[in-house]
């Protein structure tokens, strides 16, 4: 039969750490797309595999998940999916992958796909392991036992790839039969079961039931299953206990199938592991070496991505001035050249970040060692509602809170996952540093007290203030959030292994891609938004801003670049985010602002760093040197008090408000992007702005 | 007091007695933790939670308060007092 046209649907399905996802780039290579499941933010990964004959396979790599219970949002999606017999992603024919060293463990999984009906691959993959771990396979005698075909893989060295592609193409002579008879634990409840509901599947009735049991809900509208609800002859407790049966039942089956066709030397065993786990997770080195690693990657965020950033920056730069050169002048010609350069420059210049982010995240996830990490932080993080794995982006968010954001997709609890998220902006990024420095340099002294400079002691005290605001507010959110699903403390330890490149490579990109393409999006819309508001007004005086400043200057023997400057300050005064910053005046004089900071405050919320370079425009200074900047601002004088506009008073309420405020619609395209809705970054800006807001009208109102 | 493997020491064996079924979640008994299995105590965090084991041959990490409901029998392999 010619299947040309067709492309088979297989769907890869596995325990996590079995190599699922090598397997997965070993057969799709580069012909993959990362998406998310509709509505939810589970990632989907699919590619495309060439077989022979000209027939191709579309493959669908599950979320990892040790059994067909579901226990989170992942799992959930993997049952919902194998139910849905009429969906559109309902495979032809699964693929089951395990690790030869955990055979017993992952074919729990495998006996519970058998049961669907599927016609069902077996994968044992990790091959190049068994002559260390002195294992042996009667493959032979496992097809017989299990009902199906092996394919015996190593996806690290590419070897038995050939033979899954031959398996899939040839589907259709697979066995659908079950291998083990799950009904047989409670005959009479499964008799009834199929009497109540004759025309569906045993096994998915039972998954159907035990699934709302354990409290993730499928989603009815996904799955086309009968409502089981009055089929209630069982007790919760019931119902577990018969699925704890279930368990004791495989096992024995797998036990039993094993002794047959698995042998281990045990004297070959014991390996590596223990010495690497009793230096890794020792009560002293185990947090050394943690940190030093937290260290180096807090380096590569914040140090070697400079390198690259800069070069970034300056090439945007000169491509929107020759732009400007090129193209006839006109409003079209400012749009790109100002608003659309720019503004995707203004997204560009996260690559290096995320990358060195990934690099490290997926390394840590490959070699095995982040479980390790899991381990050693749990209880630590525990009170505050975060993860373990938490850390990872808290320390991240000290360097940029954009690809610290996207690091909390390896965080498998969806609570502990959205409190890091919501309070990660709070850790003091780099954008912040510039503000922080100059206004520290402006109203902090410069003298020492017992040997410590005033004005580092501030610097440092603002890096705290952001952490004990994180963990604090994660502390207030875990007793605020209600969650449907019940989170418990499983982690599986695994193996130690070095990182496959490609994996790494691939996770890189990926990241960098959806990046890119998702929360660029809204990032570049904004920042065309904000340069359109900056550089439009509606009045005359906007429009006639070289006039009006040519005559007021008139006789005055201004050079030419200095009339240019005054002419962009009262530009920027009279346009529509000039407006607004003076709209805004009542509501920030309070906290010992005035007007020109309030139109700082409103374009530094494309990013926090343009808020020096505004004052520097609007106060007309030429240059963004920082020395000049400054002692222009130490000159200006509050209208009311007729002292300094820039004192302790209004610095440190400044100050506050910029370690508070959510000053950065990056951050809150991205967190849009994770949480998959507007809800949560809308509340996040909310919150933390009135923080902000709260804490710099109290400093102000104190200290003046 | 009953022995569970909160109360196991670093490297000390156990089988795995009973297990309170209504809370333990279904996931641990699918990793095999399952009445009859062997279970060893391999390291244990700072703060002694979480405690890391081996199950039946998987690896795997629960933090104290699940593991001081999981009843075991020790396995003496040292001679007792």
């Amino acid at each position: 039969m010619i299947l040309t046209n067709k492309q088979i649907k297989v769907a890869l399905i596995g325990n996590p750490n079995t190599g699922k996802t090598s397997v997965f780039n070993q057969l799709t290579g580069l012909n993959q797309k990362v998406g998310n499941y509709p509505g939810i933010t589970v990632e989907k990964k699919e590619g495309i595999c060439k077989l022979s004959r000209g027939v191709k396979a579309h493959i669908l790599d599950l979320p990892g998940t040790y059994s067909l219970n579901a226990t989170s949002l992942d799992e959930n999606v993997v049952i919902e999916l194998l139910l849905n017999k009429n969906g559109k992603d309902y495979p032809d024919v699964a693929v089951v992958i395990t690790d030869v060293e955990n055979l017993k463990r992952n074919l729990l999984l495998f006996t519970q796909i058998k049961d669907l009906k599927l016609p069902t691959i077996l994968v044992i993959n990790m091959a190049d392991r068994m002559d260390r771990k002195g294992i042996s396979l009667d493959i032979e005698s496992l097809e017989q036992k299990l009902n199906t075909r092996i394919a015996l893989v190593s996806s690290r060295k590419g070897t038995g790839i050939d033979k899954i592609k031959e398996l899939i193409l040839d589907y259709r002579s697979l066995s659908t039969e079950p291998c083990v008879n799950a009904s047989a634990i409670d005959q009479p409840y499964f008799e009834n079961l199929q009497n109540a509901f004759p025309e569906h599947e045993l096994y998915k009735l039972w998954l159907v039931i035990t699934q709302d049991a354990n409290f993730v809900e499928l989603n009815r509208h996904a799955v086309p299953v009968p409502d089981t609800s009055s089929f209630n002859t069982k007790s919760r407790s019931e119902l577990k206990r018969l699925q704890q049966r279930e368990a004791i039942h495989r096992y024995q089956f797998i036990n039993g199938t094993l002794k047959e066709g698995y042998k281990t030397d045990i004297h070959a065993a014991k390996g590596l592991r223990a010495t690497l786990d009793r230096i890794l997770t020792h009560k002293v080195w185990g947090y050394v070496i943690f940190f030093a690693i937290l260290l180096l990657m807090f380096q590569a965020i914040f140090k070697w991505s400079e390198y690259p950033m800069d070069f970034i920056d300056q090439s945007f730069a000169s491509l929107s001035e020759w732009a400007k050169n090129v193209l006839p002048a006109g409003v079209f010609t400012n749009l790109i050249a100002e608003g659309l350069i720019p503004g995707i420059g203004g997204v560009v210049i996260f690559i290096p970040q995320i990358a060195f982010l990934f690099l490290f995240i997926s390394i840590l996830e490959e070699s095995g060692y982040m479980s390790r990490v899991v381990f050693l932080m749990d209880k630590g993080m525990r009170r505050f509602g975060l993860s373990g794995k938490s850390v990872v982006p808290l320390i991240s968010g000290a360097a940029c809170a954009i690809p610290a954001v996207m690091a909390t997709r390896n965080i498998e609890s969806w609570k502990e996952r959205l409190i890091t998220i919501l309070v990660t902006p709070f850790m003091t990024c780099s954008a912040r540093l510039p503000v922080y420095l100059i206004i520290i340099a402006l109203v902090i002294p410069d003298e020492r007290f017992m040997g410590l400079n005033y004005q580092g002691l501030m610097l440092m005290a603002l890096y705290l203030i952001g952490f004990i605001a994180a963990v604090g507010s994660a502390y207030i959110l875990h007793k605020l959030l209600k969650t449907r699903t019940r989170s418990f403390f499983v982690v599986e330890m695994p193996n130690y292994k070095i990182p496959l490149f490609k994996n790494v490579a691939i996770t890189v990109v990926e990241k960098t891609k959806s990046f890119v393409f998702g929360a660029g999006k809204i990032i570049l819309a904004i920042s065309i938004i904000l340069w359109f508001l900056a550089s439009n007004g509606p009045s005359e005086r906007f429009d006639n801003a070289e006039q009006i400043i040519t005559e007021r200057h008139q006789g005055e023997n201004l050079s030419e670049g200095e009339l240019d400057t005054e002419i962009a300050s009262y530009q920027l005064e009279n346009s529509y985010i000039g407006i607004v910053g003076k709209a805004i005046e009542p509501v920030i004089q309070p906290l010992g602002y005035d007007w020109k900071i309030g139109i700082a405050l409103v374009s530094s919320f494309a990013a926090r760093e343009v808020f020096v370079g505004t004052l520097a425009t609007i106060y007309s200074v030429g240059s963004e040197e920082e020395g000049t900047i400054k002692n222009r601002m130490a000159k200006e004088t509050n209208p009311q008090t007729g002292g300094k506009l820039f004192n302790l008073a209004s610095g440190v309420s400044l100050l506050l408000f910029y370690a508070f405020a959510m000053q950065c619609m990056s951050t809150l395209a991205i967190v849009k992007r994770e949480t998959n809705s507007w809800k949560w970054p809308m509340i996040q800006l909310v919150f933390m702005s009135a923080i902000a807001y709260v804490t710099a009208l109290i400093a102000y109102q104190v200290l003046k | 007091m009953k022995t569970t493997i909160a109360h196991l020491k670093r490297g000390e064996k156990g089988i795995i007695k009973d297990i309170p079924i209504d809370i333990i979640p279904v996931k641990l008994f699918e990793m095999g933790c399952l009445p009859g299995n062997e279970v060893e105590l391999l390291q244990v965090a700072p703060f002694k939670d979480p405690l890391y084991l081996n199950i039946n041959g998987s690896f795997l990490s629960i933090r104290r308060e699940t593991a001081l409901l999981i009843e075991v029998e020790k396995i003496n392999e040292t001679p007792e007092i």
